[in-house]
């Protein structure tokens, strides 16, 4: 028997979250119990400390950490929770890590329908057990009425470096080739078709997935990968302009090659835009030595999230280090990095 | 995507290439003008000037209405979007531009003015009918294109009685501008700026038809080819250009008659008419001070004027100093001539308007073409 009086549980149904959800008392040791903790179980997070406590093997962790303000909160193919994991899974995988934990901070806007988080909460548990990855702890804060937008969810992760893997974006070196892991543009398509302004319809699924079973083979099959990231905000072209930087080198990729939906081709031509800026959430960049490039791509397509992977250009030397595409009409140009906010709060 | 891969289509491109290559004589100079920044933005995309043989020159003209339209007016549209109680709708091209102290609509909405980005006319006349507290005001700029949607939420707010509604009408006209460049005394007198024909605005001649541009294919001498924004249209236009200054002819053709016809879209003609009156004179940006080259909202209409409704006064603001705007716009320059160009104003920090639009030249050639300038 227990002496700790419990008061009726949370309506689900038709309650909205208020403040005292945030407020360190009963409501939110209610909230977190019957909601978070129901969600997401797992033996760290049954301890109920304020820290997840882990034993640790030698060798390389990565750390990464992601804020999600997407708008609107669940879009065809996702949800902010759903991204919130597949997003941070990403980060930790394109070291060729393999990603162990994730945190998740929730700030929560008074008003939130509890259906609404119950449903993200639902489909971030139901993706971080699909991936294998836990949240093992977290935090909530609620926020009053106009100081949020729904919900925001900043999510951490980390993960363990295989021995013998060194992928960086720093490691691109003239002559390799670069791979896409498939079309490009879904995400940012699919999300952007639901805002209120645009009226138009789509069939467009977000492309929002766990790439870290992906990452796994191919590094397992070609260790000597050199640099491996998603083009989420921005995409391909400023993810390519990142790494050029990085790495200082350029590149020049061919239009012919990239794969870009023709649904996503069609939106972007009606709404002004490049599928080359728009955001991906389940897509990542290879560069790898020239003598790989062929396997790779084998390994890639071996894999239902590679399917439609694709070689899209080389590495070459450029003390400008700019990123130049051959169009599919004959010409050169330069692929720039995104000047100002192409969509707000895509991600 | 078909109706949209037929014009982009390589093979083809590489054909028309070789047959401008062939036909244009290396001994002369094909100087050809692209009015509209929509054909700017083709010909940098698609790396069309690489299929270009070193006679033919592409000059880019003053087609670009964010490019155009001065700074006074910028520091207007702020002003009123400051002023309490009012949500300012405007083009999201809009929002960047730096008035002057370089404020831009996006720096005034991050201080808190509501300044929302809309897509058509029609999305800010429903903002208004759903914000009935407060006043809605259509920051409105564009050529002929533009200017039929935006009489036309004029006329339904009329209809409607919306009390809440207004215009800040910035709509100019091509015509006028053309008549400008050719006239200018670089052009005309000087000889200094070698212009030899146009290609002419695609979007534009779908509203006021072909007709008006036989007067500057005879009373100037030049060649005219109207054609579509998709990269095989410019080709095509370029093509013609040269054949008919092979053979010495001026005359307006029309390459884009898959959408345009010699007298246009009457009924659209119509409803500007209805609207809209000349103001005697517009001040443009690059180009100066254009007589009867842009339009006002007729007495009718002036409660749906926002010129009225705030009583706006327009200030005459220069560009900053090295800002070479003003030439490139006139094709006397080309962006690399700027000093600004690549170092103080860059797409993300424009200086001047031929930055900020990616349909401006300078924007073009930064974004897409820069490799040009070094290597």
């Amino acid at each position: 028997m227990t002496l700790q009086r419990k008061g009726p549980s949370i309506d689900f149904t038709n309650g909205f979250v208020d403040l005292t959800h945030g407020g360190g008392g009963r409501a939110m040791a209610q909230l977190v119990d019957e909601l978070f903790v129901a969600a997401f179980d797992n033996e760290m997070l049954r301890q109920r400390n304020d820290q997840a406590s882990f034993p640790v093997e030698a060798g390389r962790m990565v750390m990464t950490t992601d804020g999600y303000v997407i708008s609107p909160l669940f879009f065809p193919g996702g949800d902010i929770g759903s991204l919130a994991v597949h997003g941070t899974i990403n980060d930790v995988a394109m070291a060729g890590a393999v990603p162990l934990a994730l945190s998740a901070s929730f700030i929560i806007e008074e008003g939130l329908p509890l259906a609404d988080l119950k449903r993200i909460v639902g489909s971030m548990a139901a993706a971080s057990r699909a991936a294998g990855v836990p949240v093992v702890t977290g935090d909530t804060k609620v926020v009053e009425k106009g100081k949020g937008d729904g919900v925001f969810i900043a999510t951490t992760g980390i993960g363990r470096v295989p021995a013998g893997i060194a992928i960086s974006g720093d490691q691109a070196r003239p002559g390799d080739a670069i791979l896409i892991s498939g079309t490009m543009g879904d995400h940012g398509v699919a999300v952007m078709s639901l805002r209120e302004n645009l009226g138009f319809e789509t069939t467009l699924h977000s492309d929002s997935a766990a790439l870290h079973g992906l990452v796994a083979e191919m590094v397992a099959a070609l260790p000597g990968i050199r640099c491996l990231r998603d083009p989420t905000r921005g995409g391909l072209a400023a993810t390519l302009n990142e790494l050029a930087h990085q790495s200082g080198v350029g590149m020049i990729i061919e239009e012919a090659a990239i794969p870009v939906r023709a649904e996503v081709r069609g939106a972007c031509e009606l709404l002004g835009l490049d599928p080359l800026y728009v955001a991906n959430e389940g897509k990542l960049i290879a560069i790898a030595p020239a003598a790989d490039a062929e396997r790779l791509l084998e390994v890639m397509r071996a894999h239902p999230l590679g399917r439609d992977a694709a070689m899209i250009g080389r590495v070459v030397a450029d003390a400008h280090w700019f990123v130049q595409m051959e169009t599919s009409f004959g010409g050169k140009r330069v692929v720039d990095w995104l000047a100002g906010e192409q969509l707000p709060r895509i991600c | 995507m078909k109706y949209i891969d037929e014009f982009r289509d390589g093979k083809l491109a590489r054909r028309i290439a070789a047959a401008i290559a062939a036909e244009a004589r290396p001994d002369r100079r094909y100087a050809l003008m692209e009015f509209c920044g929509g054909h700017t933005h083709a010909i940098s995309r698609y790396g069309i000037e690489d299929l270009l043989p070193p006679a033919v020159r592409m000059i880019h003209g003053p087609g670009c209405p964010v490019c155009v339209l001065p700074i006074g007016r910028v520091d207007n549209a702020i002003a009123i979007a400051r002023q309490p109680g009012v949500i300012l709708c405007t083009y999201g091209d809009l929002l960047r531009v730096p008035g002057s102290k370089r404020v831009s609509l996006l720096k005034a909405k991050a201080a808190g003015a509501d300044v929302r980005m809309v897509y058509s006319a029609a999305d800010s006349l429903r903002i208004a009918q759903d914000n009935p507290d407060r006043q809605v005001v259509f920051f409105a700029i564009g050529f002929e294109t533009t200017t039929p949607p935006t009489a036309l939420v004029i006329r339904q707010a009329k209809a409607a009685e919306l009390g809440n509604f207004s215009v800040f009408c910035n709509h100019v006209l091509t015509p006028a501008a053309i008549t400008n460049i050719l006239e200018s005394p670089e052009v005309r007198e000087l000889g200094t700026v070698p212009l030899d024909g146009f290609i002419g605005p695609a979007h534009v001649s779908t509203v006021i038809g072909s007709r008006p541009y036989e007067f500057f294919a005879e009373e100037y001498q030049k060649p005219v080819v109207i054609a579509g924004f998709e990269p095989l249209d410019v080709l095509q236009a370029i093509l013609m250009l040269v054949r008919q200054l092979n053979e010495g002819r001026f005359e307006v053709e029309n390459e884009f008659s898959r959408a345009v016809t010699r007298d246009g879209n009457r009924k659209a003609q119509a409803l500007v008419a209805d609207v809209f009156e000349l103001r005697r004179i517009f001040e443009w940006r690059g180009l100066g001070m254009v007589p009867y080259s842009a339009l006002a909202i007729k007495e009718e209409f002036a409660p749906w004027d926002a010129e009225r409704r705030f009583e706006v006064e327009t200030a005459s603001v220069p560009d900053a100093k090295a800002c070479e705007c003003g030439a490139i716009l006139r094709g006397l320059k080309k962006p690399a001539d700027c000093r600004l160009f690549g170092t103080a104003c860059t797409p993300e920090s424009p200086m001047g308007s031929c930055m900020v639009s990616a349909e401006g030249a300078c924007a073009a050639y930064w974004t897409y073409g820069r490799f040009r300038q070094v290597s």
